[in-house]
């Protein structure tokens, strides 16, 4: 074998055991869940193994599938837009803090090592009647009745922005630190202010790590289901808890498949586009 | 005479080879490499080689101090007595773990402790139930026979389970903000009064839901003629509710921390709150909702071993503890056993043995509209 055809070979060779697990572990379950969507939930619950267009059809036409996934677009966004609000001064910080920054950012990743549903159930003992912040206020006579905060969409918005904080102060951190400070210091002698300097040399770089941030709260506050479970009310539901429910609860696997499905394009399709005009190295970076 | 090797001490020594310099990396790597094709091929088959001898049989429930009473009670003594090991887990609710059932090998799960009848003839329906050796289980006698009865009604007067507890799904409230004379007075109908706006909760199951609007409205629950007007009286507790619970452990939750003041609950929980020291009210409306909970067989298990251990969770001893344990009374006939003092005590008791008192949902009836149904209560649910 010639040493060029050897080259060309081991990129696939070393690839092979990630290729191999993504096409075992994610395309092939992906493939059952598409043959799944046509076929059909009988009665008894059993599933009719067929080539039908019900579920895809329901899922489509149906104004309620389309409310939900609307408002769960909305609440994704939402969050998406407060945790670029939030996150992007912490991570200027970071990025900007000298000799420090080691600390700063395993305080930032501290919160992965709790799992993230009891990171979202301890909103219960922090916002509940008889939590933290109700104790405080009445302690201090602010409020001589506890006040109702929990389960309603704003208790979810704010668990998300909790679950999903780092993510963004992550991507935005690798973006301002490949920065060259000097460029900032360039525009200083050059007339600028600080903040002039800030609005148009440094934002604009860092604005890739921004999207790269804000595509991923996006995507994973659009598929999640745990957070309105526990702290949405009883209309507060996303378009996850809907497969959830049809895989569970109604034991409609088809119906559900079809859904994870419509989720799947719907966020898949906004990937695209992100890659479309970003690329994706930059979500790479922050990721790594 | 030769001994038998396992697995483990055969790749140990093929280790100890290829470390001491007997074997190249080429040889070792595809002695490895064929082991695991082997092994990955035979596995899928393993369960009819491993049916000819019984190592363990695999309880599903839902964990707590019932997984420990039954572990004490009845899986150690059973597996002394029988070298059977009992693998146990837990689920979180029975609409999961039907489909994690729907989704294993046959084999995998064997019993499940399972609620209501409604479940006993889903399972059925789906083609996942057995035929259990009654003469393998001679403590079904001490059984309420009104218990077996109706589960022989689903499955042509054949058991694929033994009943185990019972209990009521009632209405609890906090005494310090309501009366037991006003809950008495209002009934189903405590759960939509509009003076505790935000502060009801209820079970997000629709048909507990839907038997609490059929009071509600003045109707049979197995026999609901206005479902319109049941719909709507569902449609009137979620906008008054806070939330909607999922568990017993966010029912006791809710209610502990005050968060809200009524919501129905399971009697067994609310007895663990009202036993904690919480002021908690409990009351069945009439026609409130009753039900049982049962050990169920499932298909593709060892029938013997799983007869065996049954009758070993059936032993009076045993459904005392657990009774105990989780505060719901078992489905021992109190004219046949001496049930203890604690027992006596529990909601939803009946000391009869008749459960002449209490209104079990027609698992026909609300099987059938159950795809109906549980859609709609989705639409509902999320404000339609």
């Amino acid at each position: 074998m010639s040493v060029e055809a050897r080259e060309a070979r081991q990129p696939w060779i070393l690839l092979s055991p990630a290729l191999t697990a993504v096409a075992l572990l994610l395309f092939v379950p992906l493939l059952f869940i598409m043959i799944y969507s046509f076929w059909l939930r009988t009665a008894t619950g059993a599933d009719q193994v067929g080539f039908f267009l019900d579920n895809w059809q329901e899922a489509l036409t149906d104004a309620f599938y389309r409310d939900i996934l609307l408002n769960t677009l909305k609440i994704a966004a939402i969050t998406t837009v407060v945790c670029a609000v939030m996150g992007y001064p912490a991570a200027y910080f970071i990025a900007r803090s000298k000799g420090n920054k080691g600390i700063l950012l395993l305080l930032l990743m501290l919160p992965f090592w709790i799992s993230y549903i009891i990171r979202t159930m301890s909103w219960i003992n922090i916002l509940g009647v008889s939590g933290a912040f109700n104790s405080a206020l009445m302690a201090l006579g602010i409020v001589s009745e506890p006040i109702q905060m929990l389960y309603n969409e704003t208790t979810v918005i704010l668990g998300l922005v909790h679950f999903l904080l780092p993510f963004m102060v992550l991507n935005v951190f690798v973006s301002l630190d490949g920065i060259d400070t000097n460029l900032e210091d360039a525009a200083n002698s050059l007339g600028a202010t600080r903040w002039q300097a800030f609005m148009q040399v440094t934002l604009p770089l860092s604005l890739p790590g921004l999207a790269a941030g804000g595509l991923l709260c996006f995507v994973l506050g659009a598929g999640t289901y745990i957070t309105p479970l526990v702290l949405g009310g009883p209309t507060d539901a996303m378009f996850a808890n809907l497969v959830f429910e049809a895989i569970i609860t109604q034991l409609n696997w088809p119906l559900g498949s079809a859904l994870s499905l419509m989720l799947l394009v719907v966020l898949g399709a906004l990937v695209l586009i992100y890659n479309r005009y970003l690329g994706m190295a930059q979500l790479m970076k922050g990721l790594g | 005479m030769t001994r038998k090797m396992d697995n483990t001490t055969r790749y140990e020594r093929l280790r100890e080879r290829y470390m001491n310099g007997d074997l190249d990396r080429r040889s070792f790597l595809g002695l490895i490499g064929a082991a695991g094709l082997a092994y990955g091929v035979q596995t899928p088959f393993a369960r009819f080689a491993h049916a000819q001898g019984v190592k363990q049989v695999r309880f599903d429930g839902w964990g707590g101090v019932v997984s420990e009473a039954f572990r004490e009670y009845a899986f150690d003594p059973y597996a002394e007595a029988t070298g059977i090991e009992v693998v146990d887990g837990t689920f979180g609710g029975g609409d999961e773990y039907l489909s994690r059932v729907k989704a294993s090998q046959e084999g995998e799960y064997n019993i499940a402790h399972l609620s209501g009848v409604f479940d006993y003839a889903r399972y059925h329906n789906l083609g996942l139930s057995t035929v259990l050796n009654e003469d393998n289980i001679p403590n079904l006698q001490y059984v309420i026979p009104k218990l077996v009865d109706v589960f022989r009604g689903v499955t042509d007067g054949k058991l694929s389970c033994v009943p185990y507890d019972y209990g009521t799904t009632g209405i609890a409230y906090n005494r310090k903000h309501i009366s037991d004379d006003e809950a008495r007075e209002k009934g189903a109908k405590l759960l939509i009064d509009e003076a505790y706006q935000g502060k009801i909760a209820g079970w997000s199951d629709w048909r507990t839901r839907l038997w609490y609007a059929a009071l509600q409205t003045g109707q049979d629950p197995n026999n609901i003629e206005d479902i319109d007007a049941a719909w709507d009286a569902v449609r009137t507790h979620r906008d008054l509710s806070l939330k909607y619970w999922g568990s017993g452990a966010e029912l006791m939750s809710l209610l502990a921390e005050e968060e809200v003041y009524v919501t129905e609950g399971w009697s067994g929980r609310i007895y663990a709150l009202q036993d904690q020291g919480h002021d908690m009210g409990y009351i069945d409306p009439p026609n409130g909702m009753g039900w049982q909970e049962c050990l169920f067989v499932i298909k593709g298990s060892p029938m013997e071993a799983c007869e065996e251990l049954l009758n070993f969770m059936l032993a009076p001893e045993t459904s005392i503890a657990v009774a105990e344990g989780q505060n719901y009374p078992p489905a021992l006939d109190p004219q046949k056993v001496d049930l203890g003092d604690k027992i006596p005590t529990l909601p939803a008791f009946d000391p009869t043995g008749t459960l002449e008192g209490l209104t079990f949902a027609d698992p026909a009836y609300w099987n059938g509209n159950e795809q109906e149904w549980s859609k709609t209560f989705g639409r509902v649910q999320k404000g339609y």
